[in-house]
C-alpha cells in the first residue's frame, strides 16, 4: 500500500530557497528560460492599446463567468449530459481519485495515458492510480521527462524548465531501454516519440484537463501543441477530463479572446498548434474518438477562495504562467523550492485554498511586492493586494473571524507585537516624534546583529539627523 | 447530500456575488476589426501559417491531385490515407499511376490500428475554413474524415478552398454558427506537432505530424 502523501509547503521553504539560490547551474537555467518567455511575450503584444482592450475583455469574461459559476456549473452539466458526457463532482482530491480508480476498475483498465494535467498533479492522481495497481503514464514531453526522473514539474507550462539537455540525454540514456546517449535534441524527442506512440495504442483511459468549460454547448476546450493532448482523448476507449470548477465559461464565443491571452501570455506564441473541442464521445457510424468521457468537476478549497469577494479573484486565473515567468523570486528560486504544485506569484494565492493558509503561509512572504505578476497577468488579477491579504490572514489573531482554513496558524507574537507597536507610532505624531528622536540620538547603539537581512546585507542604522531636524536646520538658515 | 449538491450550495451562498454585464465580445472584435479584401486576408493567412512551419501551395480544383503527386514523390511517401467515400478520395482514386498506394480509413479491418500507427506516411483531409489572423486550419472531422487521420500520419496534407478564410476565430465561429452546430470533435491545426521542452529548444514532429502541407485551392481560372 502506499503512504498518503503529506503536504505541507512552508516546511523547508527557506532551505529549499537557499538551496536554489546557491546552485549557479539552476539559476543559470531559469534566467535563460525567463528571459526567453519575457522576450517572445513581448514580441506578441506590441500593440500596447490591443492589449489593454483584450486584457479587459479578458478580465471581463472570467469575473462574468465567475459571478454566475453555480448557475454555469448547472448549465454546463445538462448539456454534458445531454451530449452524452459524464460529469462526477468532487470535493476534494480523495474523492477526484477515487472516480477515476472506480472508472479504471469498471474498465478493467491497466494503462492510463495522460495529456498535461497541473489539476491531475494537484490530486496526486498518479499517486493514487499507483496505489490502485494501475500505471499511469505522462505523454506531454516535458511531464515524460520530469516522471522518468522521479520529480514533479517545476512550471505550469514548461514541466521540465529546470533540467538541461545532458541531463535530459543522460535519464533517456539510462532509463529508456536500448537508447544511447545523445544531446541533440531532435532525436531525444523522437525517443520519447516513438515510446509513447506504442502506449497511446495500448492504453485502455487517456486522461486529460481542460483549458475552458463551455456552459451552452456542454464542450470542453484543450489547448496544447504537441498532439498528445489530441492522442489522450482520441484513441482509448475511456477518456477522462478533469478540471476545477472555475474553468467555466458561458459562451463559446468566450473562448476566442481567452485562448488569444493564454497562448500568448504564456509561450508567446499567436496560436498553439491545437485547439481540440470535444462535445460528446464517439457517435453511431464515426469511426474513431472514445466511447465513453467523463468530466471530473474538482471543488479541493476553491469554493473558499470563491466564498471571498476579494479572494474570488483568485479564480480568474486562466493558468498561463506569466506571472511566474515574470517573478524575480520564482525566477531565482525555480518552480520545486515552492514545495506546492502551482508555484510562483498564482501558487502562493492560490495554495492556501488548497492546503490552508497554515501550511503555505511562508509563501506568501517570498514576494518582493513588486508587482510584475499583476502587470502581466492578462485577466488582470491583482496579486500583490491578494498576497499582502494572505499575509495578513497568517497573522491573523483567534478572534479575527477569519473563515479562512488555517488564518492565524502560523501568528507569531513577535511579529505582531512588532506591527502593533509600528502602526501605534505611526498613527500618533507624538510618540513617532519622540522615538524617532531617541532612535537618531543613540543610533551607535543598534545592534550590528539584525537576523535575516544582516545574514546577507549591512546592518540598518538610522540617521543621526531625522528629516524633521534637518527641515528645522534648513529653515532657521533661510531666516 | 451528495459532494454535487455541497459544492453548489456553497457556490451559491457566497458572499455578495451579483451577477455582472454579459461582457460584449463582438463589440471588442468589431472595433479592432481590419479592412482587407480576401486577397489580404489570404495572405496573412499564408504568412502566419508558414511561419509555424507549414509548406505552402497554390493550386485549384483540377490541379491538386497532380501537384500531390508530385510532392508525394519529393517526399518518397509510399502511401496515403483518404477519407471513406468523399469527393477528394474519388477524385484521386480515378487518377492513374499514383505514386503511393491509396489508403482508406478502415477501423472495421483486422490489425488496422497497428496499420495506421506504424504504416501509413501520410493522411489527406479537406478543412472546413480556416483563420487568417493566426494562421489556423478548421478541421471538422467526422465519418467520412475521421480524427485521428489529421493526427497519427506523420505527414498531413489538407485542402483549403480559398474562399474559406475567416479573418479570426471569433469571425469563424460566428459566420459558422459553431453554437449550435459543434461536432463530436472540433479541431483548429496551426502548423505540424511541435515542442520545446527540452531546453526552450523547438522540435517538430513532438507527437502528431512532422509536417503539414497546405495546399491552397484556389478558385479555378483564378489563380495568376
Amino acid at each position: 500500500m502506499t503512504q498518503p502523501l503529506h503536504f505541507h509547503p512552508s516546511e523547508g521553504f527557506a532551505a529549499r530557497a537557499r538551496a536554489a539560490t546557491a546552485d549557479p547551474a539552476l539559476r543559470k537555467g531559469f534566467r535563460g528560460a525567463m528571459d526567453f518567455l519575457q522576450t517572445k511575450r513581448q514580441a506578441q503584444f506590441t500593440d500596447a492599446a490591443e492589449l489593454s482592450d483584450l486584457r479587459d475583455l479578458g478580465a471581463a469574461i472570467r469575473r462574468y463567468s465567475l459571478s454566475r459559476l453555480p448557475e454555469l456549473l448547472q448549465q454546463l452539466e445538462t448539456n454534458l449530459v445531454a451530449n452524452g458526457i459524464h460529469v462526477h463532482w468532487a470535493e476534494n482530491a480523495d474523492e477526484a481519485n477515487a472516480i477515476v480508480i472506480d472508472i479504471a476498475r469498471r474498465r478493467e483498465a491497466k494503462l492510463v495515458i495522460k495529456g498535461k494535467s497541473m489539476v491531475s498533479e494537484e490530486v496526486a492522481l498518479n499517486h493514487a492510480l499507483e496505489g490502485a495497481g494501475i500505471e499511469a503514464l505522462e505523454s506531454d514531453m516535458g511531464e515524460y521527462i520530469v516522471q522518468l526522473a522521479g520529480e514533479g514539474p517545476s512550471h505550469i507550462i514548461m514541466p521540465a524548465i529546470h533540467k538541461t539537455k545532458q541531463q535530459i540525454a543522460e535519464l533517456f540514456a539510462a532509463k529508456v531501454p536500448g537508447v544511447t546517449y545523445t544531446e541533440n535534441v531532435d532525436e531525444l524527442i523522437l525517443i520519447g516519440r516513438n515510446v509513447l506512440r506504442q502506449k497511446f495504442a495500448e492504453a485502455d483511459i487517456g486522461l486529460s484537463g481542460v483549458n475552458f468549460a463551455v456552459a451552452e454547448t456542454g464542450t470542453l476546450c484543450l489547448l496544447e501543441n504537441e498532439g498528445n493532448g489530441r492522442m489522450c482523448t482520441t484513441v482509448p476507449k475511456v477518456h477522462i477530463a478533469i478540471t476545477g470548477i472555475e474553468k467555466v465559461v458561458e459562451k463559446l464565443e468566450h473562448v476566442p479572446p481567452l485562448f488569444s491571452l493564454l497562448t500568448r501570455s504564456a509561450t508567446g506564441q499567436a496560436v498553439t498548434t491545437y485547439l481540440n473541442l470535444i462535445s460528446s464521445p464517439r457517435k453511431p457510424g464515426e469511426r474513431d474518438g472514445p466511447e465513453e468521457v467523463h468530466l471530473i468537476l474538482l471543488d479541493n478549497g476553491r469554493t473558499q477562495a470563491y466564498n471571498d469577494e476579494q479572494l474570488r479573484a483568485t479564480l480568474q486565473c486562466i493558468r498561463c504562467g506569466a506571472c511566474m515567468n515574470h517573478c524575480p523570486v520564482y525566477a531565482r528560486i525555480g518552480g520545486h523550492a515552492y514545495g506546492t504544485t502551482y508555484p510562483g506569484p498564482i501558487g502562493a494565492i492560490v495554495s492556501p485554498h488548497l492546503l490552508g493558509i497554515g501550511a503555505t503561509h511562508a509563501l506568501a512572504t517570498a514576494s518582493t511586492l513588486c508587482g510584475a505578476c499583476a502587470e502581466v497577468c492578462p485577466v488582470r488579477i491583482p496579486i500583490p493586494e491578494l498576497l499582502i491579504r494572505l499575509r495578513n490572514e497568517a497573522q491573523s489573531a483567534a478572534d479575527s473571524g477569519s473563515e479562512l482554513r488555517g488564518a492565524g496558524e502560523s501568528r507569531s507574537v513577535l511579529v505582531s507585537m512588532i506591527f502593533r507597536a509600528w502602526a501605534l507610532m505611526y498613527t500618533h505624531p507624538m510618540l513617532y516624534r519622540i522615538a524617532t528622536w531617541f532612535m537618531s540620538r543613540g543610533r551607535a547603539l543598534t545592534p550590528t546583529a539584525q537576523g535575516a537581512w544582516t545574514g546577507i546585507r549591512t546592518p540598518l542604522v538610522p540617521a543621526p539627523k531625522r528629516l524633521r531636524d534637518l527641515l528645522a536646520e534648513r529653515n532657521s538658515r533661510h531666516e | 447530500m451528495s459532494a454535487r449538491e455541497r459544492i453548489l450550495q456553497r457556490l451559491a451562498s457566497a458572499e455578495s456575488r451579483s451577477p455582472l454585464p454579459l461582457p460584449d465580445v463582438a463589440a471588442y472584435y468589431a472595433a479592432h476589426q481590419r479592412n482587407e479584401d480576401a486577397a489580404a486576408r489570404l495572405v496573412r493567412f499564408r504568412t502566419a501559417i508558414a511561419a509555424a512551419h507549414a509548406e505552402v501551395h497554390d493550386t485549384d480544383d483540377a490541379g491538386w491531385p497532380a501537384l500531390l503527386c508530385r510532392i508525394a514523390i519529393e517526399k518518397r511517401l509510399r502511401s496515403l490515407l483518404v477519407g471513406g467515400d468523399t469527393a477528394d478520395a474519388g477524385t484521386l482514386a480515378n487518377q492513374s499511376q499514383l505514386p503511393f498506394a491509396l489508403r482508406s480509413y478502415d477501423s472495421a479491418a483486422p490489425g488496422w490500428r497497428n496499420e495506421l500507427f506504424t504504416a501509413i506516411d501520410a493522411g489527406l483531409t479537406r478543412a472546413k475554413s480556416a483563420i487568417a489572423e493566426t494562421g489556423s486550419l478548421v478541421l471538422w472531422p467526422d465519418s467520412r474524415e475521421p480524427r485521428l487521420m489529421s493526427l497519427v500520419p506523420p505527414v498531413h496534407f489538407v485542402l483549403l478552398d480559398t474562399r474559406c478564410i475567416h479573418a479570426d476565430l471569433h469571425g469563424a465561429m460566428t459566420a459558422e454558427d459553431w453554437s449550435s452546430t459543434l461536432p463530436t470533435n472540433a479541431l483548429l491545426i496551426s502548423g505540424p506537432s511541435k515542442t520545446a521542452d527540452i531546453q526552450q529548444t523547438l522540435a517538430y514532429g513532438a507527437h502528431g505530424p512532422r509536417e503539414l502541407v497546405v495546399l491552397l485551392c484556389h478558385p479555378t481560372g483564378a489563380q495568376s
